[in-house]
């Protein structure tokens, strides 16, 4: 419970301006999809966005390391993150949703199960199938093979689950006083997450090259690409993260009982893994 | 039971704490235009996302009368249809997004460290953030109706594919900023559910919270869950439209009816983020012009939890007739109907509070007992909508339209004015003028059921939703739907006249400024300083 001494910030000026960077963003990415100008506005907009909140996240870090925070202020940025991680959940089970939806319902339906029918009329050559080689419409080119789940899949997998391991060792080694093993630890697995997404870049580039799987090749392309593109995209903020937290560990921030910054990143790290390990299952074994 | 204010002892105590507060120690504020645009004060946040939201109320109000002023009459007078489209589809998304959402986010940010006892919110920087997205998605909103092809013109609930293939353009940019009013409210809701878990005074359990805290706690946990399906949804719209994807295009395998699923998986919490907040704001201001303690405190409590948990089991009931399976059918049917079972106990328990107490009728009373028979209405209605064979005739029509107006005008709307009246002698040290505010209430309430009660018979009678121009024999439905929009939109004027009298003076308020209001925010001083709670007050029951 509160002890009157919770941390209130004066006025900042850091909200405003992530507000307005990611307004730039947004009209950014609208004025180069929508009418194909100005795509520097884009990059201009991330770079925006990533300088204030690094400056944002300065102030925090100061405002910690001077000790203006208190034993409530963590649980605030405990139930804040946990929270925060709780939306992300959400936002992926949506694309889990679409893909089974997709796969029990739409795809059968369209060949005629449950008494539908008027895609039967429709598409009457259609036959459903999982990967979908062959979607409805000949209009729409299906991939021509899939990725086996045991190659570039797998090392990636193995790549996840190990980085994962041990960055629990450097959590440990941070709590117990062993500050070098932990940064060592936690370089480990940075590298495993760079690792992964070099090898996601590789499989992509198969992807697009030699199998066929584009964002236009019907609705397995499209499930493909939105479930492994956010994913990577989150691996990438992942590790970003953990890079500032190498950062901080090298620069003596962090004691063994107070180091939620970590923590949180580590949270956030373990989280992406078990994304992984969802997709692993559903998008490329089973 | 709800909290009382802590014995004399405290309360003395507590405001001589916050009295010395106004002289504000720890910050130099800039002044002028950068104090609000820098603030992290609650308060001061509060106060924008109230201005903002009455901004885009009129606005989409505006909008909703070039509606009714084109539905006058039968034929195509003043706007053409395509313009039509437009102003259905923004006057949608204005309001809910822009107008009754932000309504009650400035309410919570405002009052529930008043009314928990904490200084400020959990994360004020994150709080002035989460307010900042708002204007600038709603400029980029708004601006879409000067782009080419016009703004978005398939309904605010944008279905797929008029909302992919035969879009216009511009529906990119509508696309973005919906995603960064989304990502507001996820931030609004994370900021709201860790200051009422983490910043409640000593002594406060859950179950001593007012019900506004209670009702915003689970709205914010819907918040946090489904705002990222309505992300994930519009990132699909997205793809198809910019990168050629099939996610509801069946001629690739995807299927339209798949945006429908995670639309509503969104859209039915999304209706209950619009009205349990006005659950709690009723529960509040009845027991204290009824001057007896809320009757059913923990059923409350109990039934807003089951509100919001069987919310994510509803949502194929606005799917009826697109073709589903029988079984989804009586599935979804039978869940929307036990919705009716914990709103009842909220209406009953409400009647109940009222049972022979000594009630008089303020403005927010006033208010609030309209909230009580309207709302109702809305929710019988609903009952009719949620049996789905009878939904194949009533889908789509007027009855539709009348339904969730009535649910969320003189539904979540009224509750927002009831509470703005209630809260307005704490926010300002004035009483709000009684005689204008009676003046709008009745013009208000007179003007709404003229406006959406005569759209259940147009709607019965088979007026479908969504057009410009409408078979003749639903003329007369629609000239009195009209003067009722015309009488209700022009005097919210009144409300804009009695807040900024409220502003500038009136009779002077007591700390406690309602006879019988006992929570915590009636502690303070009138005007609230502008840091309250810097210490805590203690509520712990003092043993033997």
């Amino acid at each position: 419970m509160s002890g009157g001494s919770y941390y209130v910030p004066a006025s900042s000026k850091w909200p405003v301006l992530a507000g307005l960077a990611l307004g730039l963003f947004m009209i950014g990415t609208g004025v180069w999809l929508v009418f194909d100008q100005a795509s520097y506005l884009v990059a201009l907009g991330a770079l925006a966005i990533v300088t204030v909140m690094a400056l944002w996240f300065r102030d925090v870090v100061r405002e910690s390391q001077s000790g203006l925070y208190d034993e409530q202020m963590d649980r605030s940025f405990r139930w804040g993150m946990g929270w925060f991680i709780f939306s992300e959940v959400m936002f992926f089970a949506a694309f889990f949703g679409a893909l089974f939806y997709v796969r029990v319902f739409a795809v059968p339906w369209l060949d005629g199960e449950g008494a539908k029918g008027v895609s039967a009329l429709l598409w009457p050559d259609f036959v459903a199938s999982w990967p979908l080689m062959n979607p409805p419409d000949s209009s729409v080119a299906g991939p021509r093979e899939v990725a086996d789940p045991w190659q570039l899949p797998l090392v990636n997998t193995l790549f996840l689950v190990v980085s994962s391991i041990t960055l629990t060792i450097a959590h440990e080694g941070l709590k117990e006083g062993y500050r070098d093993s932990a940064r060592n630890c936690l370089a480990v697995t940075i590298v495993l997450g760079i690792c992964f997404l070099f090898v996601q870049g590789l499989e992509y580039y198969e992807a697009y090259h030699h199998l066929g799987i584009t964002l236009q090749a019907g609705i397995y392309g499209a499930t493909f690409f939105l479930l492994t593109g956010f994913h990577g995209a989150h691996v990438t903020v992942g590790a970003t993260i953990l890079i500032v937290m190498l950062w901080r560990l090298r620069r003596g921030h962090f004691t063994p009982d107070n180091h939620f910054g970590f923590e949180a990143a580590a949270w956030y790290w373990h989280f992406v893994d078990v994304v992984w390990i969802g997709l692993f299952l559903f998008v490329y074994v089973f | 039971m709800a909290p009382k204010i802590p014995p004399k002892a405290r309360l003395e105590h507590s405001e001589s704490v916050t009295g010395g507060a106004a002289v504000d120690e720890h910050e130099h504020h800039p002044s002028g235009p950068l104090r609000w645009l820098l603030t992290t004060n609650h308060k001061e946040i509060g106060t924008l996302y109230l201005i903002f939201s009455l901004t885009m109320f009129l606005i989409g109000g505006v909008m909703a009368l070039v509606i009714r002023v084109e539905l006058f009459q039968p034929g195509l007078q003043l706007v053409r249809p395509e313009f039509f489209n437009q102003m259905t589809t923004m006057h949608g998304l204005i309001m809910v997004f822009g107008a009754v959402m932000p309504g009650f986010v400035g309410l919570a940010n405002w009052m529930v460290p008043l009314q928990i006892g904490a200084p400020d919110m959990a994360l004020p920087r994150l709080n002035n953030f989460s307010f900042w997205l708002l204007p600038v998605a709603f400029l980029l909103l708004l601006s879409t109706l000067l782009m080419p092809g016009g703004g978005p013109n398939f309904g605010w609930t944008f279905y797929a594919p008029l909302s992919t293939t035969y879009s216009p353009p511009s529906t990119t940019f509508f696309i973005l900023s919906l995603h960064m009013a989304g990502i507001s409210s996820i931030l609004g809701a994370i900021n709201i559910i860790a200051t009422i878990l983490n910043l409640r005074a000593p002594g406060m359990r859950l179950m001593d919270m007012t019900l506004f805290v209670w009702t915003w706690l689970i709205t914010a946990f819907l918040l946090i869950a489904v705002m990222p399906v309505l992300a994930g949804v519009i990132t699909m719209m997205l793809m198809d439209i910019n990168f050629g994807t099939s996610f509801f295009n069946a001629a690739g395998g995807g299927d339209p009816v798949l945006f429908q699923h995670l639309f509503w998986f969104f859209g039915h919490p999304e209706v209950y983020i619009m009205i349990l907040p006005a659950f709690g704001i009723i529960s509040i201001i009845v027991p204290t012009f009824a001057r007896k303690p809320l009757f059913g405190y923990a059923s409350m409590v109990y039934a807003t939890a089951s509100i919001a948990i069987l919310s994510f089991l509803v949502w194929a009931h606005h799917m009826f007739s697109v073709g589903l399976p029988l079984i989804a059918e009586l599935f979804f049917m039978y869940t929307t109907m036990l919705i009716a079972v914990p709103t009842g106990v909220k209406v009953f328990n409400w009647i109940t509070t009222l049972f022979r107490g000594s009630i008089t009728f303020e403005t927010p009373m006033l208010f609030s007992l309209a909230f009580i028979v309207l709302f109702t209405i809305g929710g019988f209605s609903g009952l009719m909508l949620a049996i789905a064979p009878a939904d194949f005739q009533y889908h789509d029509t007027y009855f539709v339209v009348a339904h969730f107006h009535y649910v969320l005008v003189p539904g979540a709307v009224f509750s927002i004015m009831a509470a703005v009246y209630y809260w307005l002698p704490k926010w300002t040290g004035h009483y709000p003028d009684e005689r204008i505010g009676r003046w709008h209430f009745w013009l208000s309430v007179i003007g709404v059921n003229l406006l959406f009660f005569p759209m259940h018979f147009a709607g019965l009678a088979g007026m479908p939703r969504r057009i410009p121009d409408y078979a003749l024999q639903f003329a007369d439905f629609n000239m009195a739907s009209s003067i009722g929009g015309f009488l209700f939109g022009f005097s919210q004027l009144l409300f804009v006249w009695v807040v900024i009298k409220c502003v500038r003076g009136g009779e002077t308020a007591p700390a406690k400024a309602w006879d019988g209001a006992t929570d915590l925010e009636w502690s303070v001083p009138s005007p609230a300083p502008l840091h309250t709670f810097e210490t805590p007050p203690d509520l712990r029951r003092v043993a033997g």
